[in-house]
């Protein structure tokens, strides 16, 4: 499964068990505008550690905090190379 | 000395400007000067004298203009925060001897509790003859919940106001916190005493549409925990405002949060302080570095004695609570006066560095897990045979829970079953305990180290 696919498996899955409404997933969807909240966002980042073996914002101070959706997979895409 | 900020707080409201300073509300505002001859509560403030007082509105601008009718006027107000366990209710109600409810939710809603005074809460101000009063009134704050009721936590006002200093400027703060909460509710205390405005957020509101009004009111002065922040620097809209003081407490830290804001933040002052409900604001760091001075310990800051005791911070000062309230209500108190905050330091060359909760309590964006309470309800699946449960280091709330679970039949770890059962203990936790306390993540392993006391070894925990 590709790095987005997953990502996105991963968000509708927590979205459903934290009862969230999720708006449509485009690249351009802005984060914070998902329905998701930050334990959300916290829970994600914890199981796509685990998915795809890297944490790149503990991993590095410098980068800078993802808005869109196409934004928060490119930095997993950086990260698992 | 405290003489002048011991007055009540309707006091505040006689300052110069106050028709140009506001509470702003997400739907509605009100300048401190409409609060000099009116009311929000229908004009029966009369009838809460010398009350304990349930004040547990669910709209902030509500709960801000009841908290200034009701100083000196009650005896007692307990700052019920808007996502209280409706289950929690009674035990608080019964341990605080609520005596009246202050609401907009409809007295329906604490018919259980069996208080026959409710008094309606709005977020206008009708016209009305004044009451003020100068008894002394405690004002209650409620911990946030570990196992169990939340605490009540006893100040008033000269421990609430103490560390504030009047400034020339008139700031527009805002706040991530709700004001019912300790760190929210200095701000609220910052911006009446210290001659600024304040801008509410609302629960329910989007980061987004805070932001907005933050921006459309210019806020200058705006605090909250890292993990708000962090939440924030991911919207847009954050682009928009262009605060001088930016604040982070109620939470470690760390270096990559400050760097973020620095950068964010250009022309802004960052700093973080140490604060808790029951020890009040400790220190305030302005250095843009993580952790504290240790210079602080010989020298205090604004009048707080500082020492360190067994790795635990320790604060006395006239910012901590006067103790807990309740049946069983621990001391707050060591015998030196000290607060024992729980939270551990390290030293590193020299600086202070926070490192984690004495007693491995989880902190997952400010609110507390214990990691027993949460085996517990992992524990209740018919497939589990133990588990024990940790914190993992989480870049957006600091922290998540992680659960390590051993199965009663080992042989399904790793496939479809465990993904399965796995899902199974999720909703099994969401059920019986609050979200920040169900798993972010499980691990099936085969066994755990238990010690030679027979109990689960934890990390740091014999």
């Amino acid at each position: 499964m590709s790095v987005k696919l997953t990502v996105i498996s991963e968000i509708e899955q927590i979205a459903e068990q934290h009862q969230k409404t999720l708006a449509p997933l485009t690249d351009d969807s802005i984060l914070m505008n998902t329905g998701l909240d930050s334990l959300c966002f916290a829970v994600l980042v914890a199981r796509l550690e685990d998915r795809l073996g890297v944490d790149p914002f503990s991993e590095s101070d410098d980068i800078s905090l993802p808005v869109t959706l196409a934004d928060f997979v490119r930095v997993y895409e950086n990260a698992a190379r | 000395m405290l003489h002048a900020e011991a007055a009540r707080l309707r006091h505040y409201l006689d300052r110069p400007h106050s028709e140009d300073r506001f509470f702003l509300g997400a739907n509605s505002s009100v300048a401190f000067a409409d609060l000099r001859g009116g009311t929000s509560l229908g004009g029966r403030l009369h009838e809460l004298a010398g009350r304990s007082v349930l004040l547990a509105t669910h709209d902030q601008l509500a709960a801000a203009l009841a908290l200034i009718e009701l100083d000196g006027v009650a005896r007692r107000i307990v700052l019920c925060p808007p996502d209280l366990a409706a289950g929690h209710l009674s035990e608080i109600a019964a341990n605080s001897e609520a005596d009246a409810i202050v609401s907009d939710r409809g007295a329906a809603d604490f018919a259980a509790l069996g208080i026959s005074l409710y008094i309606e809460a709005d977020a206008i101000i009708r016209p009305a003859t004044v009451q003020t009063g100068n008894r002394p009134t405690t004002w209650s704050l409620l911990t946030s919940g570990t196992t169990g009721a939340p605490k009540l936590v006893s100040h008033d006002i000269a421990s609430l106001s103490a560390p504030i200093k009047r400034g020339a400027r008139a700031p527009v703060w805002g706040t991530f916190y709700d004001i019912r909460r300790y760190g929210g509710l200095q701000i609220f205390f910052r911006a009446l005493i210290g001659g600024g405005s304040l801008i509410l957020s609302s629960c329910g509101e989007t980061v987004a549409d805070h932001l907005q009004r933050l921006t459309k009111h210019e806020v200058t002065h705006l605090s909250g925990t890292p993990s708000h922040w962090r939440r924030a620097l991911m919207s847009p809209a954050i682009r928009a405002i262009r605060p001088g003081y930016v604040r982070l407490s109620g939470e470690i830290a760390d270096q990559a949060i400050l760097d973020n804001l620095r950068a964010f933040f250009a022309h802004a002052s960052v700093g973080h302080a140490y604060a808790s409900t029951e020890a009040g604001v400790g220190f305030e760091v302005d250095d843009g570095l993580a952790g504290f001075p240790a210079k602080l310990l010989a020298v205090g800051q604004g009048d707080v004695d500082i020492k360190i005791e067994g790795g635990s911070l320790r604060l006395r000062s006239a910012r901590t609570a006067s103790g807990y309230m309740g049946r069983d209500a621990p001391a707050l108190l060591d015998a030196d006066g000290f607060v024992d905050t729980g939270d551990m330091v390290e030293l590193r060359g020299d600086r202070y560095h926070f490192v984690g909760r004495k007693g491995g309590i989880i902190n997952v964006g400010g609110q507390k897990v214990h990691p027993e309470e949460v085996e517990a309800a992992i524990n209740r699946h018919p497939a589990v045979w133990a588990s024990l449960v940790r914190a993992r280091k989480n870049p957006i709330t600091g922290a998540v829970v992680a659960a390590d679970v051993v199965l009663k039949d080992t042989s399904i770890q790793g496939d479809g079953m465990a993904a399965q059962t796995e899902r199974e203990i999720i909703e099994l936790c969401r059920q019986n305990i609050a979200p920040h306390k169900v798993p972010a993540v499980i691990r099936f392993v085969p066994t755990l180290n238990v010690s030679d006391s027979g109990k689960l070894l934890r990390h740091g925990r014999a």
